[in-house]
């Protein structure tokens, strides 16, 4: 497979403490990577140097072969990389179906002052992300009135409405119950099933998450990778046994 | 996860845009109703009017940039921009065509206000009201000090034409009452096709959370520095009338009193609703011409306490008694 998105001697510090040390990782099209690591470990940071929020001391980040090392957010989203949040960030104040027309809205290179923004085209297009969410009954709440996991698939739905070549999902199930956790991850997988080009990379800390929807698994600890292969050899590894999981904590 | 994801199959269907034909037919409707109006009212009534809609639409465009978030506490300037540019336009050149003024100074104030739109973009909330401050008040310390443009005292304008026709005496406050609802109702229109369209709405989506705009794709600088650069052409459009209406024009259009006054009548009316700036501005005129009639020192207590009155009945203004939900 063709690589995708590839890091290469990508470092970063804050001040004295270091987020993240050369950084090697090549991910190809399709996969789908869960990066694992305990707090603090440079997950975030590192998803959050793909995306140009923050921008490497060293190294280089491509993606399908361009430098995007230091782009700014938008120019790396218009290039096909889109994200969700650890803390869904959408716009409380609107409805769900604005939401989606706001992400619509944006995604469109010709802006236009004319063109309405509740025109049918748009509102179609976000009813069929909305109802491969299953939110289609949310369509016309206020967000504010949205339960946690709604807002989760919301978030993500808004990601996905430029058709990403690579998605970025920062703990899409932080903050919901144990037992919707699966439910969850479900539906945004069978959402991104429809998406097949799209490669995802998530943040997770669930292991039996990791180990049911990653086809790989790169695993941090102390701004370092330290295991990268399958869930199955990746969390065999003493490495994350020991300073991710804590199964080796004692010895 | 039936509790967070309930299967109910049928969505409700939300209308799309609202038909644009009916809410031109609506601005048409009143602006036909004001103008037939207008040949009985009193003087004193359509001159007031008149204001209204001038000043209406330098709140209007400030009403452009509050649905972004920001405020700017320096609206004079382009008010002012847009009455020096037609009085000079009038004296120096000698154009004296109404409408060709008022569009001479909505452009001027949008081209004066361009360069400094990417710097204003940077910043908000005090901030981006101080800065606009700060340059309404260096524009106005200008104007003092320039003696070509008539210092302290500002000058006259004479009596401007209108499509080649000369204005008598008893018609031109007629006619510039026609021109100021006429050019008021044509960018009211504009305004809120403007607000309801794509660009409209990542707007309010910056107020909100500019993070996330960035990250979908969207540019928050570019919708504000647009938004700036709207606000000054409404504002400098106000201007020109203002000043057509006024026959004389002086620095204090560009004081931050007059900056204030502006910024009372957007928070008046709201950021939901375009009507609203002009019922609010006219709402200011006839409170400040009856309160300084009746209660001339202490006009502007009236109209803080009925400020007062609306921020607490009303805090999304006067447009949120006619405009319902949260985002229009």
């Amino acid at each position: 497979m063709t690589a995708l998105l590839e890091a290469r001697g990508v470092g970063k510090c804050f001040g004295a403490v270091v987020a993240a040390a050369d950084i090697d990782i090549c991910i190809s099209a399709g996969e789908r990577v869960s990066l694992i690591g305990s707090n603090g470990a440079g997950k975030t940071t590192f998803v959050n140097m793909v995306t140009g929020y923050l921008k490497p001391d060293a190294g280089q980040i491509t993606l399908d072969g361009q430098d995007i090392t230091q782009l700014h957010p938008r120019a790396i989203t218009r290039l096909g990389v889109a994200r969700s949040f650890q803390i869904p960030q959408l716009y409380t104040d609107l409805t769900v179906l604005d939401n989606m027309l706001v992400a619509n809205a944006c995604h469109d290179q010709r802006l236009s002052f004319w063109q309405p923004a509740r025109r049918s085209m748009a509102i179609e297009r976000a009813d069929t992300l909305l109802e491969r969410f299953r939110l289609g009954e949310h369509r016309d709440r206020r967000v504010a009135e949205l339960p946690g996991g709604v807002r989760k698939l919301l978030d993500i739905a808004m990601a996905l409405t430029s058709a990403p070549k690579l998605l970025l999902l920062d703990e899409p199930t932080s903050g919901v119950s144990a037992e919707e956790k699966f439910p969850m991850m479900d539906t945004i997988m069978a959402a991104l099933g429809e998406e097949r080009s799209t490669t995802v990379l998530f943040v997770e800390h669930d292991m039996d998450i990791v180990e049911r929807y990653a086809s790989r698994v790169v695993a941090f600890y102390s701004g370092r990778i330290i295991a990268d292969g399958t869930p199955a050899v990746a969390l065999a590894t003493d490495d994350v046994r020991r300073y991710v999981t804590g199964e080796l904590l004692h010895e | 996860m039936s509790a967070i994801l309930p299967s109910s199959p049928a969505p409700v269907r939300l209308a799309a845009a609202p038909p644009r034909w009916r809410i031109v037919l609506l601005g048409l409707g009143c602006c036909a109703a004001l103008a037939v109006a207008g040949l009985v009212m009193p003087k004193w009534l359509t001159f007031l009017i008149t204001m209204a809609a001038a000043n209406g639409l330098v709140s209007l465009g400030i009403v452009i940039l509050m649905r972004g978030g920001v405020v700017p506490f320096g609206q004079g300037m382009v008010f002012a921009i847009g009455g020096y540019t037609a009085a000079l336009a009038f004296n120096k050149l000698g154009i004296t065509d109404a409408l060709g003024l008022t569009l001479a100074g909505g452009t001027m104030a949008a081209l004066v206000a361009a360069p400094f739109a990417p710097l204003l973009s940077r910043y908000r909330g005090i901030f981006f009201a101080m800065l606009t401050l700060a340059l309404s008040m260096v524009t106005y310390g200008l104007l003092m000090k320039l003696t070509v443009l008539g210092g302290s005292d500002g000058f006259n304008m004479g009596r401007p034409t209108l499509l080649g026709q000369t204005l008598p005496d008893e018609r031109v406050g007629y006619v510039l009452y026609l021109l100021s609802i006429g050019v008021a109702t044509v960018v009211a229109l504009m305004a809120r096709v403007y607000f309801d369209s794509t660009r409209g709405l990542i707007t309010l989506a910056v107020r909100e959370n500019e993070l996330r705009v960035e990250y979908l794709g969207g540019s928050v600088r570019q919708a504000m520095a647009i938004n700036f650069i709207l606000a000054s052409f409404c504002g400098g459009l106000g201007g020109a009338l203002a000043v057509m209406a006024l026959g004389h024009i002086e620095p204090n259009f560009s004081f931050w009193t007059t900056s204030g006054e502006f910024v009372f009548v957007a928070i008046l009316a709201g950021w939901q609703s375009v009507a609203a700036v002009f019922v609010a501005s006219m709402v200011l005129e006839v409170v400040r011409s009856f309160s300084s009639a009746y209660f001339p020192n202490t006009w502007q207590l009236v109209l803080g306490l009925f400020l007062l009155f609306v921020i607490r009945f009303l805090p999304r203004g006067i447009g949120s008694l006619w405009v319902k939900g949260s985002t229009r």
